[in-house]
């Protein structure tokens, strides 16, 4: 998708952050905004607001974060900084994601030594759990149309999802496992469609 | 609990180092050996601060990782004595904060950090972009088993009704409209406050 694209001058046109500072901000913003998880807002606000990625860079780039050791959106939040400043945007989003949030949790931490088990707070804990769960389950819903331009085409990516879903959700299976079980067969079937496409392609010029 | 010396400084740091490239999948998943290093062997925290901890950074903003955090605090407190410790107490829950997110982050941010330069520098290799292929479907799938996980530790459907609801709901909303996530985490929380789960 993106070899495609960037050939053409139009890519770098497209909404990019002017500073390393603008990079700060736009992550402490959606870092600040992520009860129960930062994914969610990472989609919203990177893609759909601002639009410094496209909805399929964000897939590939979310696909290395996660198999990369580490918390996936500090890995999402290296990659995308170091895309557009390098090695000082990278710093700059990492530490966007993580600076102000660290004071609010601790400062969470020592206000809240001895109320925690106040049946409004555990309520309100619980409630806003309950919406992170639908932020993460929605925003996997969202992507599902990106999957379309993919060469293995329909039927494998389904195939491959719902395995996923069950490995993950009803068998309860390890992540490594199913990360190497699914993935590498994929790997090989998508490596073979491309393969094709590519003498298909060759062949046209 | 015993004063903390410079060794036990580095066997925390250590510790964290060690885990930090087995985080596949995100810190989280190495809560059950942070649990037997530093409740059961060393006895640096307590059972219910350790769960209290990560409990704690899931409801905050930001990278549910912060939880790491939270810890080091906790044992850097517990260390200097408490809040009644006074200053110490606060320096060595600092150094807590500082060991511990240090250890967990800077192997598995630096590892990625140049697998990634790698991986945007030969997107057009065959192979590079078949892993990107091959990972789409996969990814998208996890997304959704995340929020189902998730969803599924409310408890049973007939006697939570009202937090499956919700769920059912937020994921209805962030799919199909663009209010802002905000409000809807507001929300939540406003009828947790009320009692209504």
């Amino acid at each position: 998708m993106s070899s495609a694209l960037q050939e053409f001058p139009v890519l770098s046109e497209r909404p990019r952050p002017s500073s390393v500072t603008e990079l700060f901000i736009a992550f402490s913003w959606l870092a600040l905004q992520g009860f129960g998880g930062v994914l969610a807002i990472v989609q919203r606000e990177l893609v759909e607001n601002k639009q410094w990625l496209s909805t399929e860079e964000f897939i590939e780039d979310w696909a290395v974060a996660q198999i990369m050791p580490g918390p996936n959106v500090v890995n999402i939040a290296l990659m995308i900084g170091d895309r557009f400043f390098g090695w000082r945007g990278a710093l700059a989003a990492l530490t966007g994601m993580m600076a102000l949030p660290l004071v609010v949790v601790l400062a969470l931490a020592v206000a809240l030594t001895g109320v925690s088990h106040e049946p409004a707070v555990q309520g309100a804990l619980k409630g806003m759990g309950a919406v992170s769960a639908g932020l993460i389950a929605g925003t996997g819903l969202k992507l599902i149309s990106a999957l379309k331009s993919n060469t293995m085409g329909r039927w494998a990516c389904f195939v491959l999802a719902l395995l996923t879903l069950v490995a993950i959700a009803w068998l309860r299976i390890p992540l490594a496992w199913v990360l190497m079980g699914l993935g590498i067969p994929a790997f090989l079937w998508a490596y073979r469609t491309l393969s094709k496409k590519d003498s298909l392609e060759r062949g046209v010029l | 609990m015993h004063a903390f010396s410079w060794s036990d400084w580095l066997t925390l740091f250590l510790h964290f180092v060690s885990l930090s490239l087995l985080s596949i999948g995100g810190a989280i998943t190495t809560v059950p050996d942070m649990h037997r290093f530093l409740v059961s062997e060393k006895s640096w925290l307590s059972d219910s601060q350790f769960t209290g901890s990560i409990a704690l950074a899931q409801a905050a903003p930001g990278p549910n990782v912060l939880f790491v955090a939270v810890l080091g605090w906790n044992i850097g407190m517990n260390a200097g004595g408490g809040l009644a410790g006074g200053a110490s107490a606060w320096g060595m829950a600092f150094a807590g904060v500082f060991a511990t997110m240090l250890g967990i982050l800077l192997p598995s941010t630096t590892l990625t950090f140049f697998a990634a330069r790698w991986g945007h520098q030969n997107k057009e290799r065959r192979n590079v972009r078949a892993f990107k292929m091959a990972m789409a479907p996969i990814v998208v799938a996890l997304l959704m088993a995340t929020g189902w996980v998730l969803t599924a530790g409310h408890g049973p459907f007939q006697e939570n009704l009202w937090l499956w609801v919700l769920t059912l709901v937020s994921t209805l909303v962030v799919w199909q409209t663009r209010i802002h996530l905000l409000w809807l985490l507001a929300a939540g929380a406003l009828g947790g406050v009320m009692g209504w789960f």
